[in-house]
């Protein structure tokens, strides 16, 4: 139905429509002041650095889901692929004797490669993201295990420095603001970044207009893949070594911040400030409870509800704006 | 007309926030009568089916049903007094069988299991009450739009609904697929259903029509006999006279180059032996029945999809098998059939939308040119009057009219001079059809070529300064516009094509 009358423009800032847009972020701020209120431990330098440091590596491997879910695909590998980078990079260090720098390096080359196949096989053996990522995840947790034996490999000092300190402020915060510009760039301002809003959108639409879908696709798992394996490094560097286990289940993190951050997972929508706003909330949350002396295990339960709620609201947003 | 309607909507008025879209209209459905709902996309039509339907509720006059007035709270409520809609988007599942699908919600049941026996003797029952003959183990899915079309309506009839809403029930079918819809509602009309039908195809009303309700911009304009000339028709739908409803204006080709060559393309299983050329300044028509291979020929032609052998050449250039990129840069431009589908991104707005075709040649250093993208599309949006509150606004929120106009955006905007359209006035207005047909005139008087599939036989016979056939995946036959008629082009058509290929 189309409208006869055009609604009349308003002037100045529009609040109501900057609450609706940003719930989340709104959400953020509630919670911080709650917190402030509740306990006096929060609002301290040591716990503030302590949050920027946990938001660091859900916040990257976010960003790397962030392409995807725009782009329509869903990313169940991105833990495993960082436990698989960092892993890579400690052996090419400590057992085949590479030079630290390089053996960083071959970690975001390995992240990115393990991202390609995903990429390859969904958009070229047309496999649904989910189940090729979901072979992924079982597969880059595998080779972890073998390439390590299970047992923690010591990672090089390059690495130890992305999780020491450049000056006052600690590495990974610094590499997440330069993640987030550089994803924000990324996303906003490139002929790739804006495609994907095309391909989540409506694929067949975008490839009748002559975009690339399926060269798209993959650049959007080998972007998801080198996050990740960057967030593994950040991981790693904090530790001084590789685990095996390392960010088991982050996928599922990593989902969570980029919906909370507002992105639909039917692909078309989806913003980086909304999804390190995502990952802050769930970090904050978690602080917070820990900081009131909340079990790890009521942190689950509301952590899950917290999802339920934001999304739910979403919901209903896109329902009203759109009747 | 003494008789008691079955429904009607007596002064009923719809507002959405600040906009009356319904105001003070009364419309009836009588027993054994076909009532005509007419007006442009955005006049009220559908905000008004959906009162009957129990899907909005009036703001103000009320709903009579037999004599009684009554409130249809949804869609159940509507249901139960016998009113069914058969909308344009189906409502069936099509990994479900016929049978299922007619019983669905009312599966019978024997010791909690479904009766498979049971279920396909009620299902058979309900399709005979439309004549209808087909295995009800068939999956709805394998059945041509026309056919489950026909399996709604008896869904709808075997739960007794006495009143028929039928949303342009021909905007997919073919001639002959409306005709047979047609003699299934010749059928409904003598056993006293009450039908309310809507369409955009003018010649269709005096066909099946009573009579006939015009609306326009939310109030009632006037309710006329169905014999009722259709320039009158037009006339009281838009509010002024539209002179021509095919205004093509050819050009003289005789020395014009030929822009595109098309020469024994073929993919097995869709076309055969296809070959033709269209020179500058020219509309080239395909007409045939669905599953003809019209739009499989138009996809591959525009790289859409592979084909197993023969030449498309723009200019002489021939282009690589199935590369919409190569077609693109050869000046191919691609206005699909389904324009939701595979024209257009619904959720991004106009601006993106008439930029997709241009975003990778327009960058700087892989970086979006955003402000030439904002003043080409606002050059485009402004040259083709697409109707917009702004340029940023959801495409998914503009009437179809304009959505279509915007896919012919983006490819003028990438400088296209052939243009492959395929139903390029599908699900629009008369007036926005007459502007897209002015349109393809400025397209073709600045040497564009166009090659046009549409099953609108008027349209194709109306705008092609020479016509194509196809049947069967094969070429039947050309046409002059001076020597084409519907029935000529009927008899290409539909010969020797049984009806198992029709419906398919």
């Amino acid at each position: 139905m189309s409208t006869t009358t055009l609604p009349t423009p308003r002037r100045g800032l529009d609040y109501k429509k900057f609450l609706a847009n940003n719930g989340a972020l709104v959400g953020l701020v509630v919670l911080c002041l709650a917190l402030f209120i509740a306990t006096p431990d929060f609002l301290t330098g040591p716990n503030l650095l302590n949050i920027g440091i946990q938001v660091s590596t859900v916040a990257v491997l976010a960003f790397g889901m962030t392409f995807v879910i725009v782009a329509g695909g869903i990313d169940l590998s991105v833990g495993s692929v960082a436990a698989l980078s960092a892993m890579s990079s400690g052996w090419m260090f400590a057992s085949a004797g590479l030079p630290g720098w390089l053996a960083l390096v071959g970690g975001l080359v390995v992240g990115a490669l393990a991202g390609v196949i995903n990429g390859l096989a969904n958009a070229y053996g047309k496999l649904p993201s989910f189940i090729a990522t979901l072979a992924m995840l079982s597969v880059a947790r595998g080779l972890t295990l073998v390439i390590s034996d299970g047992r923690p490999i010591k990672t090089a000092p390059e690495v130890s420095f992305l999780g020491g300190n450049l000056g006052p402020v600690p590495m990974p915060i610094v590499i997440l603001v330069i993640a987030a510009l550089a994803a924000s760039f990324l996303l906003n301002r490139t002929v790739i970044g804006r495609s994907m809003y095309a391909v989540g959108g409506n694929a067949e639409a975008a490839r009748l207009s002559g975009l690339p879908v399926k060269r798209i696709l993959v650049t959007v798992f080998a972007l998801a893949g080198l996050f990740a394996a960057l967030a593994g490094l950040l991981l790693a560097g904090r530790l001084d070594s590789a685990q095996p286990q390392a960010a088991a289940g982050y996928e599922l993190d990593a989902i969570a911040a980029v919906v909370i951050g507002g992105a639909s997972l039917s692909g078309g929508l989806g913003r980086i400030s909304g999804t390190l706003v995502g990952a802050l909330v769930l970090v904050v949350i978690r602080n917070g409870l820990n900081l009131l002396n909340v079990t790890s295990f009521w942190q689950q339960v509301v952590i899950g509800l917290v999802i339920a709620l934001a999304v739910g609201i979403d919901v209903l947003r896109r329902k009203t704006r759109n009747s | 007309m003494t008789q008691q309607p079955l429904l009607t909507l007596q002064n009923v008025s719809k507002v959405f926030g600040p906009v009356t879209v319904i105001n003070d209209v009364t419309v009836s459905v009588y027993p054994g009568r076909v009532q005509v709902l007419l007006g442009e996309n955005g006049a009220g039509k559908s905000t008004l089916i959906k009162m009957m339907a129990g899907v909005y509720q009036p703001d103000s006059g009320h709903i009579v049903v037999d004599g009684k007035t009554v409130t249809l709270p949804n869609t159940r409520a509507a249901e139960a007094v016998g009113i069914a809609t058969i909308h344009q988007e189906l409502n069936l599942v099509p990994t479900m069988s016929i049978a299922e699908n007619v019983m669905l919600g009312r599966m019978p049941t024997r010791h909690g299991l479904v009766d498979r026996r049971a279920l396909r003797q009620q299902a058979r029952a309900a399709l005979a009450l439309i004549g209808l003959d087909i295995d009800v183990d068939v999956l709805v899915g394998d059945l041509g739009i026309a056919r489950q079309q026909l399996v709604e309506i008896a869904k709808a009839l075997s739960i007794n609904a006495r009143i028929l809403i039928l949303d342009e029930p021909t905007a997919a079918l073919t001639r002959h697929e409306t005709e047979n819809l047609f003699a299934v509602m010749a059928d409904l009309r003598q056993r006293g259903v009450g039908m309310l039908f809507i369409s955009h195809h003018l010649d269709e009303i005096a066909e099946v029509g009573d009579t006939v309700t015009v609306l326009r911009d939310g109030e009632f304009i006037g309710e006329v006999p169905a014999s009722t000339s259709e320039d009158e028709l037009v006339k009281l739908m838009v509010g002024r006279g539209i002179e021509d409803q095919f205004p093509r204006l050819s050009e003289n080709l005789g020395q014009a180059a030929e822009v595109l060559t098309v020469d024994n393309l073929t993919s097995a299983g869709s076309f055969r032996d296809i070959s033709f050329t269209i020179k500058a300044g020219e509309v080239l028509g395909i007409a045939g029945l669905v599953g003809a291979g019209r739009t499989e020929l138009i996809r591959a032609i525009a790289g859409a999809d592979r084909y197993t052998s023969g030449t498309v050449a723009v200019r002489g250039q021939i282009l690589p098998k199935g590369s919409i990129k190569a077609a693109i840069a050869a000046g191919i431009g691609h206005v699909p059939e389904d324009r939701k589908g595979q024209g257009l991104v619904l959720d991004a707005s106009v601006n993106n939308n008439l930029g997709y075709a241009t975003l990778a040649s327009t960058a700087k250093l892989g970086m979006v040119d955003f402000a030439g993208q904002r003043s080409r599309a606002s050059a485009v949006a402004k040259r083709l009057r697409i109707r917009m509150h702004t340029i940023d606004q959801p495409i998914g929120a503009l009437s179809g009219g304009n959505q279509q106009k915007a896919v012919f955006g983006r490819w003028i905007i990438a400088a296209s001079t052939v243009l492959l359209l395929d139903e390029p006035t599908r699900g629009v207005d008369v007036g926005a059809k007459v502007e897209i047909y002015e349109l393809m005139n400025t397209i073709t008087a600045a040497g564009g070529a166009i090659l046009m599939v549409s099953s609108e036989l008027p349209e194709i016979l109306g705008m092609s300064d020479r016509i194509l056939v196809m049947r069967d995946g094969r070429l039947a036959g050309e046409l002059s516009s001076a020597e084409a008629t519907q029935d000529a082009v009927m008899t290409l058509a539909a010969r020797d094509v049984d009806e198992t290929h029709e419906q398919r």
